[in-house]
């Protein structure tokens, strides 16, 4: 009977604060529909998905430093004296 | 490597993404070879995780020297701790607990607060949505080029400085999650934290790191 229970449409206020569960795969399969038909009609959601996205892929390209050679030894120092103990 | 302020280099954009060193050894032959003493076994350990620790105890607390230290204490509570491994959760991720148990404690004692901000607060200002909850300002399109300078050498230090600026428990999860690619289960047994908890820090954590990136588009 689910098909025919009329859903409030999502307005777009709301969409932004779905697109991590939806992300994330924890969007109910209802609010997932839901959430996609609005981008399907909403070009400003549509956009801001692909911003969230793009904004991941930028924050994944953002490595750490590499080892020193001194923190490297200092920790290998460590090591040995750990097992001279 | 092109060099950008302390504990933050920018990716080789042509070089292999660094394969994840828990997918190359299992953490059952590691631990029995750090037990026996093998040098090579723990310098390829600090290798590939002392640079993602130093970056996450950066997030709470206040100088990277400290951060350092932070990093080094857990190191030695790891090799002492190592008997106690017993492989529930991967080594990578048991050690990441340790060394965020160590920089919590730290940052407190630093006098910094690391509060779980819970409170209500949007993703996009409230300003930019009609009376009905749609856009009346809606973002503006952003062109590959645009996306390309985002993701370019030069911007890298503002990619920084917006994580920098996330409240702790944010910063935590975006660090962890976004910049070091852990799943969303590691990163509750980081942090001990709740699936729906880090689901919402890193809601926050991503839509205000977008939103500056927006604020940086839109100024030029």
């Amino acid at each position: 009977m689910r098909f025919l229970t009329l859903r409030r449409e999502i307005v777009c206020r709301e969409a932004v604060e779905l697109v991590t569960d939806y992300l994330e795969g924890k969007l109910s399969r209802g609010d997932a529909r839901a959430f996609e038909a609005h981008l399907k009609a909403c070009d400003g959601c549509e956009e801001y998905l692909r911003q969230i996205k793009a904004t991941i892929e930028i924050l994944g390209r953002v490595q750490p430093e590499d080892l020193s050679e001194q923190t490297r030894n200092g920790l290998m120092e460590l090591y040995r004296q750990f097992r001279a103990e | 490597m092109r060099r950008q302020e302390p504990g933050w280099t920018v990716a080789r954009e042509d070089g292999p993404p660094r394969a994840p060193y828990a997918a190359r050894v299992s953490d059952e032959d590691l631990v029995r070879r750090l037990r026996a003493g093998d040098e090579t076994a723990f310098s390829e350990l600090v290798r590939a995780y002392h640079p993602s620790m130093v970056r996450l105890a950066q997030t709470f607390v206040p100088s990277r020297a400290i951060a350092e230290e932070v990093a080094q204490d857990a190191w030695v509570a790891v090799l002492k701790g190592l008997d106690r491994f017993e492989g529930r959760s991967s080594l990578k991720t048991w050690i990441f607990h340790i060394l965020a148990n160590r920089a919590r404690s730290t940052g407190v004692r630093e006098q910094r607060t690391t509060p779980v901000d819970l409170g209500d607060e949007g993703s996009v200002d409230r300003r930019r949505f009609d009376e009905a909850g749609g856009w009346s300002d809606p973002p503006a399109h952003w062109s590959d080029e645009i996306v390309e300078r985002l993701s370019s050498g030069p911007f890298f230090a503002q990619v920084q400085a917006a994580v920098a600026r996330l409240p702790d428990g944010q910063r935590a999860v975006v660090t962890l999650r976004d910049l070091d690619g852990l799943s969303s289960k590691e990163v509750c047994d980081v942090l001990g934290i709740s699936e729906a908890n880090q689901r919402v820090l890193l809601h926050r954590g991503r839509s205000r790191i977008r939103a500056t990136f927006e604020d940086e588009v839109v100024k030029r």
